[in-house]
């Protein structure tokens, strides 16, 4: 152990902390304002999800942190190197062996469970900003379910590009009430948000803000009629493990032309690949 | 013609600390009918508009609606979201600086198309179908539809903010000096424009203005405000060619010759 207190915060602090959550939870998809505090990481690296992380962190609690899906990247592993120094926590980058899994911009491909809290970091909580950008109206918007605006964003979309053209932080409606910027995962993963088991947490930092979506709740992703929701993805199957139906990274390879597909889940690959699946680029195998 | 008022407006007062915004201000509008309200800058005659609209919060006073549903109903006790829905569908504001009105970062179709969407509209279609429509109603190339209002010059953009303040059919529409700031051959045909779209949709108006040619053109009552009170009132031409209150005399004959 070390001289931080258990999950670097103070006890004062989680509680002011896990009060937010529970009023999150309460109101599903409404923002809480919260008192932010300064985290050793600057802005823009997660400190709102690792205050949420330190808040709900027990010690006999597995935690995984994720980057863009991967376990490896550098957001990745300093975070889960903070908690194992000031929490003293098992780590894993198995996603059905952790309990806490804090995650940037993916939800994990592998189905989440009951009991485990999948905590998002946030960079600007409030769908409506770039359209209104005074916050007084924005909250008296959601208050009033005034969300008329935000369909003239997808109208804006269509008429500019075809198609809805929003492929990642896409506006959903959680529990036929708030409108909710679901973080900027892809919009692949936004039917991963409605019905899980698991309890999902949203901590952005500098905004000062935690919102949450309780298991088995009910998100939609705001569309038209004529123009529904989907979700899209690059139309290869992984070059490493095969699958095709996973959310995939392209990695340039070359400087002529050559790219390979791979999954951005780094657990969901490894996985699959140990159980002997391979893709289009997978090393060959050993003859020996 | 019904025989309830669409608005009666009921000593309408308003202070900003000793000074007078507007005084005891009352009139009934019918419905179809236009109502103008003139006076010099300073008269108090936004003042009354912003209280009229629920923009500003009048210090005594009523201001009753004949609502679709409910009948008549005092806007001003109503709660905010029935005044802002209200604001939204039988109600239109037309702004002086149509970057007011606008959102200058939004293509004219999705402007005109926003209070379908406040309103529920879910289909891109028919918003656009509906948007289309209105453009060329208020003498927009259809091909412009895409562009942001920053793009158009200033009539199309007040022109922009008629078709989008309109779309959903109101009933009731305040404008505060349409005119404004455009030059004469825009204004005249704005104001053609207007006059065409008013008696067609058989809507109700207040337009507040200084500039008397307007009111002759548009309004079928006139308001003569001074200092915060009303000074004058009556039929449009019956107060222009007949004014008898030395202010409104002051107003008529001020006005230049050509």
């Amino acid at each position: 152990m070390s001289d931080y207190n258990f999950a670097y915060l103070d006890e004062q602090t989680k509680r002011m902390i896990r009060r937010a959550l529970l009023k999150a939870v309460a109101v599903p998809g409404y923002q809480v304002p919260f008192a932010s505090r300064e985290m050793p990481m600057p802005y823009g690296w997660g400190t709102g999800g690792v205050q949420v992380t330190a808040a709900c962190l027990t010690p006999e609690d597995t935690l995984k942190v994720i980057d863009q899906g991967a376990d490896d990247t550098t957001n990745a592993v300093s975070i889960r190197k903070f908690f194992q120094r000031t929490a003293g926590v098992a780590v894993t980058e198995r996603t059905s062996e952790a309990s806490v899994i804090q995650t940037r911009h993916r939800i994990p491909e592998t189905p989440l469970t009951e009991g485990q809290i999948l905590v998002y970091q946030v960079p600007i909580p409030e769908p409506l900003r770039f359209l209104e950008p005074r916050e007084t109206e924005t909250r008296r918007m959601h208050a009033l379910e005034e969300y008329g605006l935000m369909h003239v964003k997808l109208y804006e979309d269509i008429a500019k590009n075809g198609a809805i053209a929003t492929s990642y932080a896409y506006p959903v409606k959680v529990e036929g009430r708030y409108v909710m910027d679901p973080s900027p995962i892809p919009k692949f993963d936004n039917p991963k948000l409605s019905g899980t088991p698991a309890l999902q947490l949203f901590g952005a930092g500098r905004e000062q803000r935690i919102y949450a979506i309780p298991p088995h709740t009910q998100v939609i992703s705001l569309d038209f009629e004529d123009y529904p929701f989907e979700a899209t993805k690059a139309p290869h199957p992984c070059d490493l493990c095969g699958d095709d139906g996973s959310y995939l990274d392209e990695v340039i390879t070359d400087d002529a032309g050559g790219r390979m597909f791979v999954c951005s889940d780094t657990d969901h690959c490894e996985s699959r690949r140990a159980a002997g699946h391979r893709g289009r680029m997978s090393p060959k195998e050993n003859a020996a | 013609m019904s025989d309830t008022p669409l608005l009666t407006v009921e000593g309408i007062t308003k202070t900003y600390g000793g000074r007078i915004g507007c005084a005891v201000v009352a009139f009934d509008l019918w419905p179809g009918e236009v109502m103008g309200i003139v006076g010099e800058s300073g008269s108090g005659k936004s003042t009354l508009l912003g209280c009229l609209a629920g923009h500003l919060s009048p210090d005594a006073g009523r201001v009753v609606f004949d609502t679709r549903a409910d009948g008549p109903r005092d806007v001003l006790a109503m709660s905010e979201p029935e005044r802002r829905m209200l604001g939204r569908t039988d109600w239109a504001f037309v702004h002086q600086n149509p970057r007011d009105g606008l959102r200058m970062g939004v293509s004219a179709g999705g402007n005109v198309g926003e209070r379908l969407m406040a309103v529920g509209a879910r289909h891109y279609g028919q918003i656009r179908d509906q948007a289309l429509d209105w453009l060329d109603r208020v003498e927009i190339a259809g091909d412009r539809i895409d562009d942001r209002p920053r793009q158009f010059s200033g009539g199309m953009q007040q022109r922009l903010q008629i078709a989008r303040n309109l779309v959903n059919g109101p009933r009731l529409v305040f404008m505060d000096e349409p005119t404004g700031g455009l030059d004469v051959s825009v204004q005249a045909r704005l104001l053609d424009l207007l006059r065409g779209l008013v008696r067609q949709m058989g809507l109700s108006a207040v337009i507040v203005t200084h500039d008397l040619a307007v009111v002759r053109l548009l309004a079928d009552r006139l308001m003569v405000m001074k200092g915060g009170h009303v000074v004058e009132q009556g039929l449009t031409d019956q107060v222009l060619d007949d004014p008898q209150h030395a202010y409104t005399q002051l107003l008529v004959s001020s006005v230049l010759q050509v």
